[in-house]
């Protein structure tokens, strides 16, 4: 989220689009109730289905599966047209005036540099026009059609709303009043929220649907500002927390990137992260990049991690691939690349797409290694459970070790939410049984490993044997000791450049970022958390709930990241010269000495307004982007692109269907299904009753929501002869679900490209363990694709076909 | 057992044990009844161990009064078929309650009164039954909808309330008529009580149109 | 759940005697259950499980999202969810929290037959106390809201107690603690009703020109109301009673059959004492056998040879 659950109230309009927030995030969703009442504002619900969400809705619009990008490219397309965009904010905070490269084209679906071959593009020409000392040209008139504002105009010129209709199978009307209420909020003293989750990224061209609306935001003006934003909502309690350490492949803890095999040295890889500004004068704060990358080493390494064995770089791993990430892993395990395999916290059985193959990848393992609260179905992989799990234990040689973990109520700890609060918890009971804390078994895991290299020596022991551990307690580190780690301390007193004199004692914790050093005298495990463990002591244990204004920020409740932030790019929230656009509910302002206001700047808090430093001041040019240069794998604008499996052509250009830049392995080619055999539109998504694959072990949500189900029309119900709550098969190329039908009025056909297109709903929260009754979960059906830039599976959009059958044998 | 020389049978033993079966389950089932129908009767639970208990215990003995009263019906049907002379009884009520029966027409083994207790009883338990079976919640809560257990309840209050009337005229017809008691305890009843009440059932008796066993031998 | 508040009661099931009516100065409490705010989300179904201790047997899928499928002696909260084509051709997701509804004048008390064994609070609050019911079943038929459900394992009735063991300590029900929209809110019945006219007019506002408070007049209101956004037609809420009453069956048998039992029986019995003090017995005289004798005999003597 770049704003928080409670500015939500703030928003004149709310538009849930790629989510089912009322469904997915129902305590959140409370903010968007208070909108609706205390600000008046309209909800607006774009979904395939008539959620929970859209029965609170005061406008819903049905749309096809994956074909945001469309819907979300005519909008641009109608703010462009009718000018309903905040023009003072786009000139002045965002690229549309900056003057983009003679060589990048758009033609055929395809961008400029693309290689058939490697389904990747060569991007160079993917960026702005320098000048000779490096600056991107800028054209304030937007005379030049090269600007990147006419650049888009051009690009959007094909989605007209006939055009986004046929794509989509949203009625033309009520596209064109749900681009009518998006269009209201252009006014600077309007905001639009966007809330989206799963239903946009769980697409191969996830990204680009959120950078699409992302667009729609910045040429409204609506990021920056109070009640406006893109408010991603995080499935999980800590999911948020789960990419701000790092936990990706290709990922270091804040959001720093792990060394490619290219990157042989540090200098090397600090070559690709200078971030020169791209305009005069502009923060562009990843120039401390260094900073961050050293502080982490000395986190990691401590006295091991010197100037002369450059921060100890080499010990990092280097990624031969762009990211190992789960699809790759499972196809690595299939091809007998990976052999074992530790899970934890994690159910890839039910968790990720074409289960087959991801239980014949278990199956070919060694050893697996689960570590839970639950009994998960992964770690009962090997086990008959009839239809619903037909595996043949006797043909399974892997060996299964399964740890049981304390859950989150067992352990002190923090989790970040999606409005990047760190809110630190408090163990309310023992764990059951022998269930051990995560930490207890990693460290163990540990030193068990660095003792056989110790002993045995190895290949490659350094990165091991030098980590550094110095916790009061080695066995199981306190949760405070490894929060102050990822909060940072001086390892030497730290003087003020300007006066000399010792600003930060030897050893004291870290007020914030801004203090760290690339010279190795401060140590931060986690660059954006530098701040949430001082020597004030535990800012996530706050719960001061006052908040002025009332427009929810509450500065003292918990922390934020970074530097206790409540909303990003706030300084967008105020016109050039300083003044909120909005006063009636201002974040921040100029006082003619310094920035003010109930939040903390997102800003130098004394630059002037007059230096024309941009608000974007992570973005090389300071300002946000309409044209994303080379940060995208499939191109600088979005581009309506096909889910790999669909029922139609991409007939804005037919010779390019789906996203050119997806990965797509062989097997996993093979195993799409056709529109002949597959003819109907599937999508997956949870119930409010339900938390993925765990609830269903807790009694009371097993009655709430106690059997699997799938969700089809009543048309096309009536045409396959299904009953309500009548058994059927659900089948895709990659297997099928028996399960019960839910006939309903909430799923209509939708006409695209002048045929009729069924949309069936597959709940995804049914498995073989715990207390609900046994489903085949959902996962069996889904297409083994993920999204080109994150490999985030393509969940929401593939075909199936479904029948009437019979209930499956017990 | 001793009776007179001279008694006549008027009630066998099985007609007498039946009787009496029908007559505790139907008192056990008004008290039981009663204690439900009316807070000022709710004491009368206390009989049968409480609510609960009476809840429980109503239905099956309502049971055992249909198959009862079933038993009443085989033995007799017969003897209260309607006759012409039913309605000569009727319209000299008013001799009967006097107690002035030379004015009244001969009456075979049952008069119109009796008659229509026996109807009366035929009928209601019946109906008793089948309502009492509707809004037996334990077993047939779930069966019909809750309109027609409405309905079902307010009949089977109303037709309860009809069968204790016919029951009260019933009962204090045997205290008033003396010696009917004996003929439902003991079995017999003397000629004297037959020719005062019965007398075309008498005289059917004498002219041996009955079971011989109804009267002794003359000693 | 317990009869320790006797002081509070305003009515008492099947009782002949009237409550204690001392206390009089409590406030009347409802729970307001605005609709146009309700995600579905069965916050308020945990919430009640978790607080009751209910917990009612896992189901099975029956093509709906309601689950458990009914309302149940462990059931006593359930989203109702009914789809809905309007005028517009749009669709309409009326989801709706089912439960008692806490009437003023409860049905399901005037169809009690057990002593105490449902209560009315001074607050409004209706409450079954457990120990004094007996399981006949009456309150189902007294309601007009289809409520109550009888337990097979131990032959009770249940139902909602709007946590009247919360509610007698200063807590709001769990249902409202738990609802994370702010659907259900707890209070006085004047506040609530001054807060649903707030939200009646913001609805209005919203082209709900029908939007209106369900506190149905035919059972003297209800301690549990809806703000609907068609309060013109409640039954479009999966069959919430467009004019709920007793049913003037229960009426009559709860009402007018009960004195006329009573004459009809003690009118008969009356009868029979005043004949046996006025024209008494009906005696067998001397003649009557002299004359018995005499039939027989002659019969004898005819058949004997």
């Amino acid at each position: 989220m770049t704003n928080t659950w409670q500015d939500i109230k703030n928003a004149n309009v709310v538009i849930v689009m790629g989510g089912n927030a009322a469904e997915a995030h129902p305590c959140g969703f409370k903010w968007v109730i208070e909108a609706k009442i205390e600000n008046g504002a309209k909800l607006v619900v774009v979904d395939p289905r008539f959620t929970r969400t859209a029965s609170v809705a005061d406008y819903y619009a049905p749309i096809r599966p994956g074909t945001d990008i469309a819907f979300l490219s005519g909008v641009i397309r109608y703010l462009l047209e009718k000018d309903a965009i905040q023009h003072e904010y786009v000139r002045a905070y965002t690229n549309a005036s900056l003057i983009v490269k003679d060589g990048f084209a758009f033609e055929d679906g395809l961008f400029s540099g693309y290689n058939e071959e490697t389904h990747s593009y060569d991007k160079s020409s993917w960026d702005y026009q320098l000048d000779e000392q490096g600056f991107a040209i800028s054209d304030d008139t937007w005379q030049n059609p090269r600007c990147v504002i006419n650049l888009l105009k051009q690009h959007v010129a094909r989605y007209t709303p006939e055009m986004v209709s046929r794509i989509c199978g949203t009625p033309q009307d009520k596209f064109l009043h749900i681009c009518g209420l998006i269009a209201s909020t252009a006014a600077p003293d309007k905001a639009m929220t966007s809330l989206f989750a799963l239903g946009w990224t769980q697409h191969s061209v996830g990204a680009q649907n959120i950078r699409t609306m992302a667009m729609v935001q910045l040429l409204l003006g609506n990021i920056g500002v109070a009640g406006g934003g893109m408010n991603a909502l995080r499935g999980h309690s800590n999911i948020q927390g789960l990419t701000d350490i790092g936990l990706l492949s290709n990922q270091m803890p804040g959001y720093l990137n792990l060394p490619t095999d290219k990157e042989t040295s540090f200098d090397e890889y600090m070559k690709t992260k200078l971030f020169k500004p791209l305009r005069p004068g502009q923060t562009s704060y990843w120039q401390n990049y260094r900073k961050f990358v050293v502080s982490l080493q000395k986190a990691l390494y401590g006295d091991a991690a010197t100037q002369e064995n450059n921060w100890a770089y080499d010990w990092l791993p280097k990624l031969d691939v762009p990211l190992y990430d789960i699809i790759r892993a499972f196809e690595m395990m299939n091809n007998g690349q990976m052999t074992g395999y530790i899970c934890q916290g994690f159910n890839p059985l039910q968790a990720f797409p074409d289960r087959g193959k991801i239980r014949r990848g278990l199956s070919k393992l060694k050893f697996l290694v689960t570590m839970d609260p639950l009994d998960t179905e992964t770690s009962r992989f090997w086990q008959d459970f009839g239809p619903q799990n037909p595996a043949k234990s006797a043909e399974i040689q892997t060996e299964v070790f399964q740890l049981p973990t304390t859950c989150f109520a067992e352990e002190n700890g923090s989790l970040v939410n999606s409005a990047r609060w760190l809110q630190w918890h408090w163990k309310a009971a023992e764990g059951p049984g022998q269930a051990m804390s995560d930490i207890w078994i990693m460290s163990g895991i540990f030193h068990r490993m660095r003792e056989l290299y110790r002993k045995e020596g190895g290949a490659f022991p350094d990165p091991l044997l030098n980590l550094t551990w110095k916790y009061t307690d080695p066995v199981s580190p306190d949760p405070e000791e490894l929060a102050k780690e990822m909060n940072g301390r001086a390892l030497a007193d730290l003087t003020d450049p300007a006066t000399g004199a010792v600003a930060t004692k030897a050893g004291t914790l870290l007020d914030g970022f801004a203090q760290l050093r690339d010279d190795g005298t401060t140590a931060s495990g986690c660059w954006i958390f530098s701040g949430c463990f001082t020597e004030k002591g535990n800012q996530m244990a706050r719960r001061d709930a006052t908040d002025p204004r009332e427009q929810g920020i509450a500065p003292n409740w918990a922390w934020a990241w970074p530097a206790n932030r409540r909303i990003l790019y706030n300084r967008a929230s105020a016109d050039p010269d300083g003044k909120p656009w909005n006063p009636a509910k201002p974040v921040i302002s100029w006082n003619g000495s310094r920035w003010v206001g109930i939040d903390v700047p997102d800003y130098g808090p004394t630059v002037k307004p007059s230096d024309g430093v941009g608000p974007f001041i992570m973005n090389a040019e300071g300002m946000g982007r309409l044209f994303a240069r080379d940060l995208m794998a499939e191109g600088p604008f979005p581009e309506h692109y096909e889910p790999l499996e669909s029922p139609v052509e991409n007939v804005l250009h037919p010779k390019v269907k789906s996203n050119p830049a997806a990965r797509v392995f062989a097997d996993d080619r093979a195993a799409f299904g056709s529109p002949k055999n597959f003819p109907y539109v599937a999508t997956t998504y949870r119930l409010t009753e339900h938390f993925h694959y765990w609830t269903k072990h807790a009694l009371i949500n097993a009655i709430l929501q106690p059997e699997e189900f799938i969700e089809i029309g009543e048309v096309l119900a009536k045409e396959k002869g299904i009953e309500q709550g009548g058994w059927v098969k659900v089948s895709s190329k990659r297997g099928e679900v028996v399960c019960k039908a839910y006939v309903t009025k909430r799923i209509k056909p939708l006409t695209v490209d002048g045929r009729p297109t069924h949309v069936i709903g597959v709940p995804i929260h049914w498995g073989f363990t715990g207390q609900a009754r046994k489903g085949y979960g959902a996962n069996t059906l889904t297409p083994s694709v993920g999204d080109a830039n994150t490999q985030t599976p393509e969940f929401k959009a593939f075909l199936v076909n479904v029948e009437k059958t019979k209930a499956p044998a017990a | 057992m001793t009776r007179p020389a001279n008694a006549i049978t008027r009630y066998t033993v099985v007609n007498r044990v039946n009787h009496w079966i029908t007559a505790i389950c139907f008192v056990l089932l008004t008290l039981s009844g009663l204690s439900m129908f009316h807070p000022i009767l709710f004491f009368l639970s206390d009989l049968f161990g409480g609510g609960q208990w009476t809840r429980a215990v109503h239905p099956w003995i309502g049971i055992m009064l249909l198959v009862s009263y079933s038993g009443l019906i085989i033995q007799f049907w017969r003897e209260n078929l309607v006759h012409k002379d039913d309605i000569a009884w009727m319209k000299s009520i008013g001799y009967v309650v006097t107690n002035d029966e030379e004015h009244v027409p001969e009456v075979g083994r049952n008069n119109a009164g009796q008659k229509m207790v026996f109807w009366s009883m035929t009928l209601l338990i019946p109906v008793l039954f089948f309502s009492g079976l509707v809004i037996w919640e334990v077993y047939f809560g779930a069966a019909t909808s809750i309109p027609v257990q409405r309905v079902a309840v307010l009949i089977h209050s109303m037709a309860a309330i009809a069968a204790i009337i016919v029951w009260v005229v019933h009962v204090y017809a045997a205290i008033w008529i003396r010696n009917s008691v004996r003929a439902m305890t003991q079995g017999y009843v003397t000629p004297g009580w037959a020719w005062r009440h019965h007398r075309k059932w008498l005289r059917e008796l004498a002219a041996g149109q009955h079971d011989k066993r109804t009267i002794r031998k003359h000693p | 759940m317990s009869d320790l508040q006797s002081q509070d009661y305003v009515r008492r099931s099947a009782s002949t005697m009237t409550p204690p009516a001392a206390r009089s100065h409590e406030d009347q409490v409802a729970k307001l259950i605005d609709v146009s705010r309700c995600i579905g989300c069965k916050a308020c179904q945990s919430a009640c499980m978790e607080w009751n201790n209910l917990r009612p047997e896992i189901g099975y899928f029956e093509g709906s999202y309601e689950n458990p499928a009914d309302l149940g002696p462990s059931v006593w909260t359930l989203m109702k969810f009914a789809e809905y084509e309007n005028e517009q051709g749009n669709l309409e997701w009326l989801i709706r929290k089912d439960g008692c509804m806490h009437c003023e004048d409860p049905g399901c008390l005037k169809a009690c037959p057990a002593p105490g064994a449902i209560v009315q609070y001074a607050n409004g609050i209706v409450d079954f106390i457990s120990d004094k019911c007996i399981g006949c079943g009456y309150c189902v038929k007294g309601c007009p809201f289809d409520i109550p459900r009888i337990s097979k394992q131990d032959h009770k009735s249940y139902k909602c107690t709007l946590c009247s063991d919360r509610v007698a300590v200063g807590l709001e029900p769990a249902c409202v603690k738990a609802c994370p929209t702010g659907a259900i809110m707890f209070g006085s019945k004047t506040d609530m009703k001054d807060w649903a006219g707030e939200r009646i007019e913001e609805l209005k506002s919203r082209g709900f020109d029908k939007a209106g408070l369900y506190d149905p007049p035919e059972v003297g209101g209800t301690h549990v109301m809806y703000v609907l956004h068609h309060a013109d037609k409640p039954s479009l809420y999966s069959g919430l009673p467009d004019k709920p009453r007793i049913s003037p069956v229960v009426g009559a048998w709860k009402g007018i059959i009960k004195p006329l039992a009573v004459i009809g029986i003690a009118f008969a019995a009356l009868a029979g004492f005043f004949h046996a003090i006025t024209i008494g017995p009906n005696e067998v005289t001397d003649e009557d056998e002299v004359e018995g004798e005499r039939v027989l005999h002659e019969a004898e003597s005819e058949k004997s040879p």
